[in-house]
């Protein structure tokens, strides 16, 4: 029988009438249209459809919209607030992190979660927090340079980051 | 997309309504805490319970309290990550906050529960599949089936105990609390499984695990190794729990406790045994490794090799008393899991 | 060709040009895509590996509330289909026969997917089980089962035999000759999107299909004679690819089978793939059995080898003629093979079909041959870096079996990669347990030959300038994550001195664009950026004859950049890009040129030469520190040092993106990933139980990029996306070898494996772990070719191509 709940997402109330064995990723797709969340498996195999709620990265595929009423949902949708993109997101476009695009709302929201809790990770820290997040394009390295990138930025080291990005456009074309 | 099959969703409100509902609806009914072991199941028509319970709204269920001097009780509805983040748990259970630690993925670890771990679904290659796959094998006896694919001849289910908690909790004396509807018992954690791939619970149906108890830290110490391919995502195709309690150079208590290797975690008592009284010398600690694998029977329904697994068995066990000892590990700590 | 410096959007490390779409969510995939009234399809697929079809009743399924249709094989023109003209062997649904769990049989439309899903398990199909073949020694021994009744022989699909020079004789000459025998096992491209197709027909009796496929064009084409429609009415757009690898390069059923479906019912119908049947549509990495026997000299100078292998092919054709040659004919693009022998052949079986996956066919005999070169080293007491060094093809040189090499960077790869990882240092000196290991490889940018036979152009591009400045550029191609839709316009923004941004890209749309023939073989940056370099050469043409009117100067005065056309020598004087379109489309009419490709003709002019040429080859040489584990036999690399020959990097940003992900998913082949089988199932259909690396398994990876400024390529660009994966694999064996002195002859390297090896070792034994034999040879009476330096007209064409690209670009910078 279908349900009627009422969700926050991305900041803003939504209602729903949905069955309830319909997953969390199955109506922010199909009821919500916000596609933005993908999936790759459905059984928290990938981490592709990865939202935060609350915060913390959870399997959207394995969630039931019911299990989160009254908690924040967010998803790539919600990441560029009042239409800027979030710093990583413009880290990950600046540094080529994003191939296929496929991956990357999971790996985004999950970093976000990660810079929230520790601003300055190690790239030891970034693996460990993306591990549950796979990427079948990039291994990963400009992925954990986007992180890195962005957590400078965050932290308000806006200068030493620029420089970072004026030096590998002085060396194109060469190694690192 | 893979979709869960329609049910009733329940969410009661304390444990005595949920056990309540679970009464009410028989065979009908399970309970779900953080779902990430049974919607993948369900979506794989696994199981197919037309209710489910749901436990995330039940008070009781939430929260890590205790001290290391009376022991800890971790509320089972705990996530994996609150229990491998949790300060005292940290100090005092390090094993247990590792083997948490060491489930799955991140994602997966804030959604899934500690007593969802330690009641986690015993697994199979031929049993974690679709249901056009099963169909096209041919259905095995833990569901739609009545024979044993991995061993034909064999009047059980063989699937494998995969959970990474139990074989800490059981080495360290861990007691579960079950609430069903005659009341409440807590029982050993050790006696919370059997041998069946199927019934690998001696819970029953109506019962709903609440907490686990753990004792006394006391002198214990302990730590958990476990085998898999990469170091996320995979479940144990071998956990070794070892607790020791040391009395300055000499053991005086020891339970290992074996993961994946059967339908149940599996204590090697005899290889135990061998510890006690003795100082954890290089000989002794491949002497009791010897022993430990003995009881190790992998079979082909998992990743790796069987025979491997097997032989890994050893040297797992040898390196977790190494750990303890003390003595060097070997190239990489905690083997293929790549952590830490 | 201009000087690197003078050059305002080429080799920059710009982003993408749908970077921030994809950065924001925003990209429409075509599960993304949710069109009014859609109705949603499944496919019931095959339980067995190998049965007829006796009956299918569907009447359960229909009766279903929520059915729309259900449809069987009957419900399509009897014809088959296949990539390849030669092997069209595949039916929509089956009508007589299946020949793999997976292979699909029927399907049905429905209200929504679970619907659909619980309408398929209602379809009862009759079969009549035959028996099963599950690898090649039984394709080869069970010749009285006959999965297909086409091809070379019983279960052969394809037998090739191809000499060129006397191995026998080079064998003689030689000092030493070896043999050995490996086993690559198959594995598959696990791309993150799982495949999906959205079909509308329209009131007017049109078809329109969005897929995530790598190749619109030949699904255009399938869709066409499948459903027994003219091209004309037919449109095909690739949705953007969420991962492709070479496995959305065939036409598949369920793209049909939602065509079908909105012709019936009227509405939009979507497919998305399980996982599951994602790894059922499969095409990856086939299985092969490789033998190879070289002769070398004292010093390790290769004087002729000879080269077998058999590939599990799995139940349909696929790619798999091109398949079979690619694991014979790039043996002699590295070093030099003055003679060469090459026997192959593909077995058909009752598994998914295999076909391309990155490197496409090349990467098993890669790891054998590099094995095998790294063994003769030891034999031999040679450093393995040193044997290959001084053997290098040349520049601007033509193998035995008539490849024609134009650069070659790969002398200073292997500088660079000897020195960034401290070979020197390291081989055979780092402590037991740890290793370093080597190899390198080449790759072709582009096949020379379509896929059917024609001779019309690869590539296609059309540019057009609207009155305010605004560039679209349209061009059959697929962006796969790769960045070819970025190429277009960076290639485009720097003919036109615009800025990439400043232009839209339309891309993958058979109706809207020229046909470009599909991201596969490496050929986008090479076709597309040559052909869109040709339009906007014309348009800059008229925009210069335009604005010298008006600026009376000569049109070679001026330049264009900076979103300006002006006076190269006075600045100052010049005009706004948008002035110069006005002034041009007023002089001339509507501002679109098109440009199109054709890759030179090149090969012998024997039967097989098809496969192989290329216009240029790219070179990678790859060093790999691995720590082995004697007690558990893990396997883990710690650090990867690549240096790869792209020709120009036309945005290092992505080229050092595909070299990553190269490695990434050759570390993964070397090391865990298989697609393997068990009582006629795939054994483990699942991201969790196909080992996919994850961050923790992914070392550092320093990319050195070489550029040679090949004359074949768009501003001297090669290709970077597939090469790279080639040499990953046999550095990992190497350095496995130079860690703990095991030989893994088979691929992946598990820990089972190693430590195997080690216990041979332990015992006194070879150290090797491998195949021990190969079937015995059934292969064709060779082709006899004589080599180059044998006939002196191809000779003299070599000659001839040589002059004229120096003619026509002049001596490389």
């Amino acid at each position: 029988m279908p349900e009627f709940l009422t969700l926050r997402v991305n900041g803003e109330p939504v209602q729903v009438i949905a069955p309830v064995h319909k997953t969390l990723l199955e109506v922010l797709r199909e009821d919500l249209g916000l596609t933005g969340t993908k999936h790759g498996c459905e059984l928290g195999e990938c981490g592709t459809c990865t939202v935060l709620v609350d915060g913390e990265p959870v399997l959207s595929c394995l969630v039931l919209p019911v299990e989160c009423q009254g908690q924040e949902i967010l998803t790539v949708e919600g990441l560029a607030a009042s239409g800027r993109l979030h710093p990583l997101q413009q880290a990950f476009a600046e540094l080529g992190a994003a191939q296929c695009g496929y991956c990357i709302p999971g790996i985004l929201l999950t970093s976000k979660a990660l810079l929230d809790a520790s601003p300055q990770p190690t790239r030891d820290e970034i693996r460990e927090a993306l591990a549950g997040n796979l990427c079948r394009c990039t291994g990963y390295t400009k992925i954990l340079e986007a992180v890195e990138l962005a957590a400078l930025r965050m932290a308000g080291e806006e200068r030493a980051a620029a420089g970072g990005l004026g030096a590998r456009a002085a060396g194109q074309g060469g190694g690192r | 997309m893979m979709r869960l099959p329609p049910f009733r969703y329940l969410a009661p409100r304390s444990v005595a309504e949920a056990v309540r509902q679970l009464a009410d609806h028989g065979p009908d009914a399970m309970v779900v805490a953080g779902g990430t072991d049974l919607y993948p199941n369900m979506k794989r028509r696994q199981f197919e319970p037309r209710v489910l319970v749901g436990l995330r709204g039940i008070r009781e269920l939430a929260g890590i309290r205790g001290s290391a001097r009376q022991g800890m009780v971790l509320a089972a509805g705990a996530t994996l990550t609150q229990v491998s983040n949790h300060p005292e748990v940290l100090r005092h259970y390090p094993a247990v906050a590792r083997a948490a630690d060491l489930v799955s993925t991140p994602q997966l670890r804030n959604m899934g529960t500690i007593g969802g771990n330690v009641c986690v679904d015993t697994r199979c290659n031929y049993y974690n599949q679709s249901y056009a796959w099963r169909k096209a094998i041919g259905f095995c006896m833990k569901k739609d089936g009545d024979i044993c694919l991995v061993a034909p001849g064999s009047d059980r289910c063989l699937a494998i105990s995969s959970s990474d908690t139990a074989p800490v909790l059981w080495s360290l004396g861990a007691s579960v609390r079950l609430v069903g509807p005659k009341g409440e018992r807590v029982i050993p954690i050790s006696a919370l499984y059997q041998d069946d791939g199927i019934q690998y619970l001696t819970k029953a149906a109506d019962e709903i695990l609440t907490e686990i108890v753990l004792p006394p830290v006391d002198g214990l110490r302990a730590t958990y190794w476990k085998l898999r391919r990469r170091g996320s995502f995979d479940f144990p195709v071998l956990g070794v729990g070892v607790a020791l309690r040391m009395e300055g150079e000499v053991c005086r208590e020891a339970r290992i406790v074996l993961g994946a290797v059967a339908s149940q975690p599996r204590e090697a008592a005899d290889a135990g045994r061998l510890l006690v009284g003795e100082r954890l010398t290089p000989e002794l600690i491949d002497r009791v490794a010897e022993a430990a694998a003995k009881p190790s029977k992998p079979l082909d329904n998992t990743d790796l090799v069987y025979h491997y697994r097997k032989r890994m068995t050893r040297v797992y066990v040898a390196r977790a008393l190494r750990e303890l000892a003390g003595l060097p590990v070997g190239e990489f700590p905690l083997g293929m899991t790549a952590r830490n | 060709m201009s000087p690197k410096e003078e050059l305002a959007v080429i080799g920059k490390p710009l982003p993408k040009v749908d970077a921030w779409e994809k950065v924001a969510g925003d990209t429409r995939f075509a599960d993304d895509l949710f069109l009014p009234r859609m109705a949603y399809a499944k496919i019931l697929r095959s339980c067995h590996p190998h049965a007829l079809i006796k009956r299918i009743e569907t009447s359960r399924a229909r009766a279903l509330p929520g059915v729309y249709a259900v449809i069987t094989g009957a419900d399509f023109p009897p014809v088959k289909f296949g990539i390849m003209p030669t092997s069209q062997d595949e039916e929509v649904l089956c009508t007589e026969k299946v020949r793999f769990v997976g292979d699909p049989v029927a399907a049905v439309a429905a209200v929504d997917e679970e619907t659909a899903e619980r309408a398929t398990e209602l379809i009862d199909v009759e079969y009549e089980v035959l028996p099963t073949i599950m690898s090649i020694e039984q394709a080869l021994a069970q010749e009285k089962v006959r999965i297909h009744e086409y091809g070379d022989g019983p279960n052969i699909h394809k037998a090739v035999s191809l000499e060129f020079g006397d191995v026998e004789e080079a064998f003689r000459q030689a000092h030493l000759v070896r043999e050995d025998v490996f086993y690559f096992e198959g594995n598959t491209h696990l791309p993150m999107e799982q495949h999906a197709a959205v079909a509308r027909w329209g009131p007017d009796g049109k078809l329109t299909l969005w897929s995530s496929t790598q190749t619109p064009h030949y699904v255009h084409r399938a869709m066409a004679k499948v459903l027994g429609l003219p091209m004309s009415h037919v449109r095909v757009i690739a949705t953007p690819n969420g991962g492709g690898f070479g496995g959305k390069s065939d036409p598949f059923s369920h793209e049909m089978v939602v065509a079908r479906f909105a012709q019936l019912t009227g509405r939009p119908v979507k497919c998305t793939l399980t996982r599951e049947e994602v790894f059922y549509c499969h095409r990856g990495r086939h299985p092969v059995l490789m033998w190879v026997k070289t002769g070398v000299t004292k010093t390790g100078e290769i004087l002729g080898m000879h080269f077998r292998s058999w590939l599990d092919g799995g139940a349909y054709g696929s790619y798999g003629v091109a398949s079979t040659y690619y694991t014979g004919v790039l043996q002699t693009s590295t070093y030099k093979v003055p003679v060469y022998k090459f026997e192959g052949m593909r077995v058909f079986t009752n598994k998914p079909p295999c076909g391309p996956k990155r490197g496409h066919g090349t990467p098993q005999p890669r790891y054998a041959l590099e094995c095998h070169l790294d063994k003769i080293a030891a034999d031999l007491g040679l450093d393995p870096v040193e044997l290959r060094r001084r053997q290098l093809v040349d520049e601007f040189s033509m193998t035995a079996n008539h490849l024609t090499i134009t650069t070659c960077g790969l002398g200073e790869c292997i500088d660079k990669v000897v020195e960034a990882s401290g070979w020197r240092d390291k081989f055979r000196k780092l402590p037991p347990g740890r290793g370093v290991g080597f190899a390198a490889s080449a790759y072709i940018t582009g096949a020379g030959l379509p896929i059917y036979w024609n001779k019309m152009p690869h590539s296609g591009v059309i540019v057009k300038i609207d009155r305010g400045g605004g560039v679209t550029v349209f061009c059959g191609s697929t962006d796969i994550g790769q960045g070819s839709d970025s190429v277009l316009a960076y290639v485009v923004a720097e003919v036109l001195g615009i800025a990439p941004e400043d232009i839209r890209v339309v891309t993958g749309d058979t109706d809207l664009t020229p046909v470009d023939l599909g991201s596969y073989s490496s050929r986008v940056t090479i076709m597309t950026g040559n052909a869109a370099k040709e339009a906007a050469e014309k348009l800059q043409g008229l925009l210069f004859d335009a604005a010298a009117k008006k600026l009376d100067v000569p049109p070679s005065a001026l330049e264009a950049r900076a979103r300006r056309i002006f006076v190269r020598d006075d600045p100052d004087k010049g005009m706004s890009f948008p002035d110069a379109a006005q002034l041009a489309e007023a002089a001339y009419g509507t501002l679109a040129a098109a440009g199109s490709y054709t890759p030179p003709m090149r090969g012998g002019k024997f039967k097989g030469s098809g496969v192989g040429p290329t216009p240029a080859y790219s070179y990678s040489a790859c060093v790999v520190e691995v720590a082995v584990d004697p007690e558990t036999g893990e396997v883990r690399p710690v650090e990867i040092w690549i240096a790869h020959d792209v020709g120009r990097a036309i945005n290092p940003l992505l080229v050092e993106g595909q070299v990553e992900g190269s490695i990434y998913m050759g570390l993964g082949e070397a090391l865990m990933e298989e697609q393997v089988f068990r009582k006629g199932l795939h054994k483990i259909p699942s991201m969790l139980e196909y080992k996919s690396p994850t961050t923790l398994e992914t070392p550092e990876i320093r990319t050195v990029l070489v550029e040679t400024l090949d004359p074949e390529g768009p501003f001297g660009a090669k290709e970077s996306g597939q090469g790279p994966l080639l040499p990953v694999i046999p550095a990992i064996a190497n350095a496995v070898y130079d860690a703990v002195g095991v030989r893994v002859d088979e691929v992946p390297i598990t820990p089972e494996k190693v430590l195997k090896g080690l216990d041979l070792r332990a015992q006194g034994k070879e150290p090797r772990v491998g195949p021990e034999r190969v079937p015995a040879a059934r292969f064709p009476e060779p082709i006899r070719v004589p080599l180059p330096g044998e006939d002196s007209t191809l000779e003299a064409q070599a000659t001839i191509y040589r002059r004229a690209i120096h003619r026509r670009e002049g001596p490389r910078s």
